[in-house]
């Protein structure tokens, strides 16, 4: 059952990354997205990680794609974009992409050999909330500085000068 | 008494830093006062350390002070280290005692100059530098001191650097020096690798030891003195001390007369001993210093510079004190050299005095008859001609006999019979001068004549007393004809000298050889009297009779033209072409093409940066890769 | 239970795919999404092995990258608005301050 859940989100996932790659058109390439995270959710949430299937789900998928929509939406790009002229710089990224995959596997491979444990996580927000302000308290309250700090540089950035 | 005897140099040498240093500031009183004090300082501490060595004994010499360990390296020693013996007290004495009286000449001469600090900063450190010279206790410190004397030699030539005429001279006198310098130079390195060590003590033991064998002592003896007629004016490098009376007379006076060309002297006195081991190389010494002094007194004879006659005499006595040391009467070079600096110092500053008077001006053809105008001047000059001449009682007299008897007492006939043609010449040219300039028709310019007058005391009284020394400084070196051991000038420079040897002659051939220098004195003395007095159409007439010759003589045989031809120019010309072939085309061109490789590189490597992101993110993306996989494998 | 090595592979799949898809594409935007697979792709990587580890401390890292990838995004797209203003071209070839 669960490995019957798990190639069905897995193809879901790389499905929908791949339709992301191929689509020209950039509300598709987000729509493709949102399907992606979502479904990198359901695989969180297989890896007994609930708290964090929600949150991804709910930040990622939610809020950040929406996010991308609406710039989307602003900046409103009727005509597609030509494909690529120079077709090498394709066939050398592809080929890139083959020799990392190699490096990559090689360099995981030590996970082939990890042991599989019975134990369940008792994985939920209360679990996770005491690490967080105990042992993750430094980053926890520089992330949310550097929330604030985003925050206040979007804004700044994108405000448009007054005339004078 | 002569435990502060290495003092002596750094007298001046404390007043030159002060000078170099502050000179700008200070006011021309004290510059001269501070100078010519620290000559006197000197000269002073010289007597002192000259009257205590009278009372030690000869064992003791030569007295040796280490400074300080100059050069260690390995089995090549060299200190700064100065000795104090009577050759090096003789010199000492001579270098500042007529230096100071110089300095306070030129206090007077040099007054209205306005680069009169300049001037005497360079007079310190000459004396510093020649002081050095003389009391150097190993070869290499002798060169340094050889060098500096050298330097300040151009320093001085060039002087009035502004006037190309002189900028040259300068030049030429370096030029023609270094040449000799290389000769020293390798004779220095033959002493070091065959006998380890530059110390003049080690160099007698060494020979004394017979660890040195005549080949090599004649090797090394005739190196040395290649250096020694650059420095000396012999032939065949004397080229450059004609030019040199461009500089300021005084200078002339005690570089080009006293000291720095005896120093050649000094160096052969100081290496008796290898002089005498290799035969051949005191023959050569002695034979190059007769010919010398006989060719170069055929130039003076028809010279119409003032200066350049006395130039050229110096060049002949010189010679003098060369066939004096060649023939093995070393203590008769020297004691040339003590009363050449006393009588030879004061024509020159007598001749500065003529040309004070006559505001400038040298060509003995626009003058005469100026006794009655510079009576002062000229009775010290006459008394300096007279000197030099070789007329009995004065200085001149007794050094020129001792060397010519030698010469002949020795064996070196041909020598002795070049030396007295030489008296002739020197007694005629010497009085041509004085009835030029001082008797006969006046041929002065009107606005000369207008002006002529009288040096200040500051220049007449150090002529007068050097005109004292030249009558009386003869007298510690009498021949033995007047008496057994009266010449104390010889006797106390003898432990030093132990190369040397004395021949014996009978009595009556020693009278008949003293008589044989007088009768050549006068003769010359009576020539130029009736040359220039008696009948003064004599000259005119030899010159058209023989103009050829008379070109040759005045045109100082042409030397330097070729020289020039078969030296200069050649050289010149070969850098010329290397400087357009090598250092234009190669060596700018490596620079250069590296500028050119490392501009076109950076054109290349600037395609590279095209500003896309994605460009970067590909370079990003190629590191990782080869990040990883080096990870990977390794 | 599932080994931890099948989410490494689809990890690395995710990732090197993320990567192409950032060379290939010519527009900002999509350029940008790429980026945001790329950092799934750690993510999931960090939970499969926290579990394997049997501890929480990689969902808590997770966490925090979530949080800092949304931060960033915001950032992101405004500057890219801001470049569609000037230049009215989301098309990176056109972006091309920084030569030389």
């Amino acid at each position: 059952m669960g490995y019957f859940l798990f190639f069905l989100l897995a193809a879901l996932c790389i499905g929908s990354v791949l339709g992301m790659i191929i689509s020209k058109n950039q509300a598709y390439n987000a729509l493709f997205l949102i399907v992606a995270f979502a479904s990198l959710g359901g695989l969180f949430g297989l890896l007994e990680a609930p708290f964090i299937a929600v949150v991804q789900i709910i930040i990622y998928a939610g809020a950040i794609m929406v996010l991308f929509i609406f710039v989307i939406m602003m900046i409103n790009i009727r005509t597609g974009i030509p494909p690529e002229k120079k077709k090498w710089t394709l066939y050398l990224s592809l080929g890139l992409g083959v020799v990392l995959i190699i490096e990559l596997v090689v360099a995981i491979k030590a996970a082939f050999t990890l042991p599989v444990s019975t134990e369940t996580l008792e994985a939920g927000p209360v679990s996770l909330g005491r690490l967080l302000f105990t042992k993750y308290l430094y980053p926890f309250e520089i992330t949310s500085i550097l929330i604030i700090a985003a925050l206040v540089g979007a804004i700044v950035l994108v405000k448009k000068k007054e005339k004078v | 008494m002569t435990d502060i005897f290495w003092l002596i140099p750094f007298v001046p040498a404390l007043s030159t830093f002060i000078l170099a240093v502050f000179g700008k500031k200070l006011p021309k009183k004290y510059v001269s006062f501070q100078a010519c004090f620290a000559v006197f300082g000197s000269f002073f501490i010289a007597a002192i350390s000259f009257m205590g060595l009278l009372q030690t004994s000869h064992e003791s010499y030569p007295l040796v002070k280490n400074i300080f360990s100059w050069i260690n390296a390995g089995s090549f020693n060299v200190n700064l280290s100065l000795q104090f013996d009577p050759l090096s007290a003789v010199m000492a004495l001579v270098v500042s005692g007529v230096g100071f009286i110089i300095h306070v000449y030129s206090v007077g001469y040099m007054a209205d100059d306005e680069g009169y600090t300049r001037y005497f900063t360079y007079l310190n450190l000459f004396t510093f530098a020649m002081l050095i010279l003389v009391m150097a206790s190993n070869v290499v410190l002798m060169f340094v001191g050889w060098e500096g004397v050298g330097l300040c030699s151009y320093l001085l030539i060039g002087f009035w650097f502004e006037k190309h005429s002189a900028a040259n001279a300068g030049k030429k006198a370096f030029i023609v020096n270094r040449i000799g310098d290389a000769g020293f130079l390798l004779g220095i390195m033959f002493i070091f690798i065959h006998i380890g060590s530059g110390e003049f003590t080690a160099i007698n033991e060494a020979i004394g030891g017979g660890a040195v064998t005549q080949g090599l002592a004649t090797l090394i003896a005739i190196l040395l003195f290649v250096g020694a007629t650059g420095k000396s004016a012999q032939i065949p490098l004397y080229v450059w001390l004609p030019d040199a009376m461009e500089g300021p007379t005084p200078v002339s006076a005690l570089i080009h007369a006293a000291t720095m060309v005896t120093a050649g002297v000094y160096m052969v006195a100081r290496m008796n001993l290898l002089y005498s081991l290799s035969g051949t190389a005191a023959q050569i010494v002695a034979i190059v210093g007769a010919v010398t002094a006989v060719y170069a007194a055929t130039m003076a004879l028809t010279q119409n510079d003032i200066k350049r006659v006395l130039a050229y005499s110096t060049i002949s006595q010189i010679g003098y004190m060369f066939i004096g040391c060649g023939v093995g009467a070393y203590g008769a070079g020297m004691f040339h050299l003590y009363t050449h600096a006393f009588f030879k110092s004061l024509l020159f500053l007598a001749a500065g005095s003529v040309m004070h008077a006559l505001s400038g001006e040298v060509d003995m053809k626009k003058m005469g008859g100026l006794r009655k105008y510079i009576p002062l001047t000229y009775s010290t000059f006459l008394i300096g001609a007279i000197a030099i001449a070789g007329v009995p009682f004065l200085s001149g007299f007794f050094s020129k006999d001792a060397i010519l008897t030698s010469a002949y007492a020795n064996g070196y006939y041909f020598v002795w019979a070049l030396g007295i043609l030489g008296a002739v010449m020197t007694a005629f040219y010497m009085f041509r001068l004085i009835f030029l300039t001082f008797h006969g028709q006046e041929r002065l310019a009107p606005e000369v004549k207008a002006h002529i007058h009288e040096s200040p005391p500051v220049m007449t009284i150090p002529l007068a007393l050097l005109a004292f020394f030249s009558v009386v400084a003869g007298y510690v070196g009498l021949p033995v004809v007047a008496g057994e051991n009266l010449n104390f000038f010889g006797n106390f420079l003898e432990p030093v000298l132990r190369g040397g040897h004395e021949a014996h002659i009978s009595h009556n051939l020693e009278w008949i050889l003293i008589g044989i220098s007088i009768g050549v004195a006068f003769l010359g003395i009576i020539i130029a009297w009736v040359f220039y007095i008696k009948s003064p159409r004599i000259p005119e007439k030899l010159r058209t009779r023989f103009p050829r010759i008379y070109k040759l003589l005045y045109n100082k045989y042409y030397m330097d033209e070729i020289y020039n031809a078969a030296f200069v120019n050649p050289t010149v010309r070969g850098s010329e072409i290397i400087y357009d072939n090598f250092d234009l085309k190669i060596i700018d061109g490596a620079v250069n093409g590296t500028a050119k490789v490392t501009g076109s590189s950076g054109k290349i490597l600037s395609y590279f940066q095209s500003g896309l992101i994605k460009d970067y993110a590909l370079i990003f993306l190629i590191g990782v890769i080869i990040f990883l996989g080096y990870l990977i494998i390794f | 239970m599932i080994p931890a090595n099948y989410f490494m592979i689809l990890s690395v799949i995710l990732f090197v795919l993320g990567a192409v898809a950032f060379f290939i594409k010519r527009d900002l935007i999509t350029m940008f999404m790429a980026v945001e697979v790329m950092l799934n792709a750690a993510n999931l990587a960090f939970i499969a092995l926290t579990r394997s580890a049997n501890s929480l401390d990689g969902q808590v890292i997770v966490f925090f990258i979530i949080t800092v990838a949304a931060a960033e995004a915001a950032v992101g797209l405004a500057i890219i608005l801001l470049i569609f203003r000037q230049k009215k071209t989301i098309k990176t070839e056109d972006i091309k301050l920084m030569k030389g």
